[in-house]
């Protein structure tokens, strides 16, 4: 049970790595990535996942 | 009065520091004692000693003074419809866009390197390209930094104003004294048709909802500006059938909360930039829509006409891009700040205006007692100092003036692109240039061919290069004397 980044589409503008309440989201690379060890889903924390609603790219943060 | 004192073209071109500091150094008197003040007869002494070196709160300011903005804040708690967030582009001139984003540390780096080779820099922005308030340890990291260094560097921020209540305080700790909020509504039902969305509170809003919360926001984060003495700056986007009548009431709104300047700014719509209004069509206004709106919200806050829609990492004066010569790349891992070079611009800066300012003053008068009704509009040909000295092949835009019975004052500029390249004139090019200065009665610059000169009369556009290297306002008040037929007032004083 996790989110994942879509690299192709992703801006690199890095909200989704301060807005994640589990410090699950770092940049690696070229990219953000999603560490699905860590990865909650917000369950528990808040409504809906963080990356998800603050992304600016339709469809780049989904679940894995 | 007519030739510079000290050509500021030989501080800023390739001059050696040497002959800098000498130039700056010879020319008599110092720029405390010496001049009048270029301060406008109807502000507050303090407020011109805020802004009269920063290019975007005084119009006057934007011949001689240069601003950086630094990509250090990609992210972003909005969505506007005149915006894609996908879009890097080292070629596009508009905000929001950058060719490279930077760490704090990054930052550092390039704005030193800036400071050294740019004499004229006197401002550090941050205008995203996300929203500086919301990627706010980045931004604040960077002013911290940058502070410590170069000192008297002015610092400025632009926001959508979501996150702009949370930081209030931070940014009068930190001495940021200019603040620019994007208000396009103060009616959330026209806001619903701007922003898809924001983020706030940890969950995403959309519709009337999400407008009205923006809304709200921005009215607090501009009171709370205002009650800490801040200087705000309001930008306004104007999205013709969507906005631009309301525009009037945003301007009463943000006057009321004690906005010191109000910026309408037209849309930039090119479907190849694949934003919302791009892809659907919605046009942006022609540059006389632009001028009629700002002409009617004359008499309400105060407006800001020079500004040219700057990208998230520009470098240089306003009409000018620079920023490629500064990426990461061609800036070594070391740099240590060097302030001569600004310091020695300064002065000579504080000497040749308040000379341009007498020449300006003069001309003014010459205008007011030409008893005369007619109206001018002029394109000026300039690469700054406040002078007619710019080629017409080589401008990249033209600076709009208008002569009137009440004066003589900028109301705009029109971008083109440049005509003469290699060393001869492009007809396609020209083409442009003239459809971009629709409206405009005469174009004055430093030279013209007689075959552009021709074409443009064609068109219903006088040229003329009799004017080369004077001030503007000198060289309009004598233009408008000759065509309305009355003797400069030299003549009869």
């Amino acid at each position: 049970m996790a989110f994942k980044i879509i690299t192709s589409q992703c801006t690199q503008c890095g909200a989704c790595e301060f807005e994640c309440p589990s410090a699950a989201i770092r940049f690696k690379g070229e990219t953000y990535i999603i560490d699905p060890q860590k990865c909650t889903e917000c369950e528990g924390t808040f409504d809906t996942q963080q990356c998800a609603s603050v992304c600016p790219v339709p469809k780049t943060c989904v679940p894995a | 009065m007519s030739t510079p004192m000290i050509s500021l073209e030989s501080l800023t071109g390739a001059t050696s520091f040497d002959q800098l500091l000498a130039t700056a150094k010879s020319g008599g008197c110092s720029s405390s004692s010496c001049g009048s003040s270029a301060k406008p007869d109807d502000m507050d002494p303090a407020v011109w000693e805020r802004i009269k070196d920063h290019p975007c709160y005084s119009e006057e300011a934007h011949h001689y003074f240069a601003r950086m903005h630094v990509a250090v804040a990609p992210a972003c708690n909005i969505q506007c419809n005149y915006c894609n967030r996908k879009y890097d582009c080292a070629n596009e001139s508009r905000p929001g866009v950058v060719s490279e984003k930077l760490t704090p540390d990054q930052a550092l780096r390039k704005v030193i390197a800036v400071a050294n080779e740019v004499p004229q820099l006197s401002v550090l922005g941050i205008a995203g390209p996300g929203d500086a308030c919301y990627d706010w340890r980045k931004a604040k990291a960077t002013f911290e930094q940058v502070a410590r260094e170069i000192p008297d560097i002015k610092l400025c921020i632009s926001t959508n104003g979501l996150a702009l209540p949370d930081h209030a305080d931070e940014l009068a700790d930190m001495n940021v004294d200019h603040v620019t909020i994007t208000i396009n509504m103060v009616d959330p039902q026209i806001g619903a048709k701007i922003y898809p969305w924001i983020f706030y509170g940890h969950r995403r809003y959309t519709g009337v909802e999400a407008a009205r919360i923006l809304h709200e926001r921005q009215m607090l984060g501009l009171e709370m500006l205002t009650a800490r003495g801040i200087l705000t700056k309001i930008n306004s986007v104007m999205i013709p059938g969507v906005n631009d009548e309301h525009l009037v009431e945003v301007n009463k709104w943000v006057k009321e909360r004690g906005a010191f300047l109000h910026n309408v700014m037209p849309l930039i719509s090119d479907p190849a930039h694949g934003t919302h209004y791009g892809l659907t069509g919605q046009r942006g206004p022609k540059a006389m829509e632009l001028k009629a709106l700002q002409d009617k919200l004359e008499g309400g806050a105060k407006l800001m006409r020079h500004c040219r829609q700057c990208r998230a990492d520009a470098v240089g004066l306003l009409g000018e891009d620079r920023g490629q010569e500064f990426t990461l790349d061609q800036i070594p891992e070391e740099v240590s700040y060097d302030a001569q070079k600004r310091e020695a611009y300064r002065e000579v800066v504080a000497r040749e205006r308040g000379d341009h300012f007498a020449a300006k003053s003069e001309a003014i008068e010459v205008v007011k007692a030409a008893s005369a009704s007619g109206l001018l509009l002029v394109a000026v040909a300039t690469k700054g100092g406040g002078r007619v000295n710019e080629h017409f092949g080589h401008a990249k835009e033209f600076q709009v003036y208008e002569a009137s019975p009440k004066g003589i004052s900028f109301v705009g500029h029109r971008k083109v692109e440049q005509y003469c390249l290699g060393g001869w004139g492009e007809d396609a090019a020209l083409d442009g240039v003239i459809a971009a200065l629709e409206g405009i009665d005469i174009v004055m610059c430093a030279k013209i061919g007689e075959c552009p000169k021709d074409q443009l009369t064609e068109a219903g556009i006088r040229a003329t290069d009799a004017y080369g290297h004077e001030y503007i306002e000198t060289a309009i008040g004598t233009l408008y004397a000759a065509e309305f037929g009355i003797e400069p007032l030299a003549a009869t004083a």
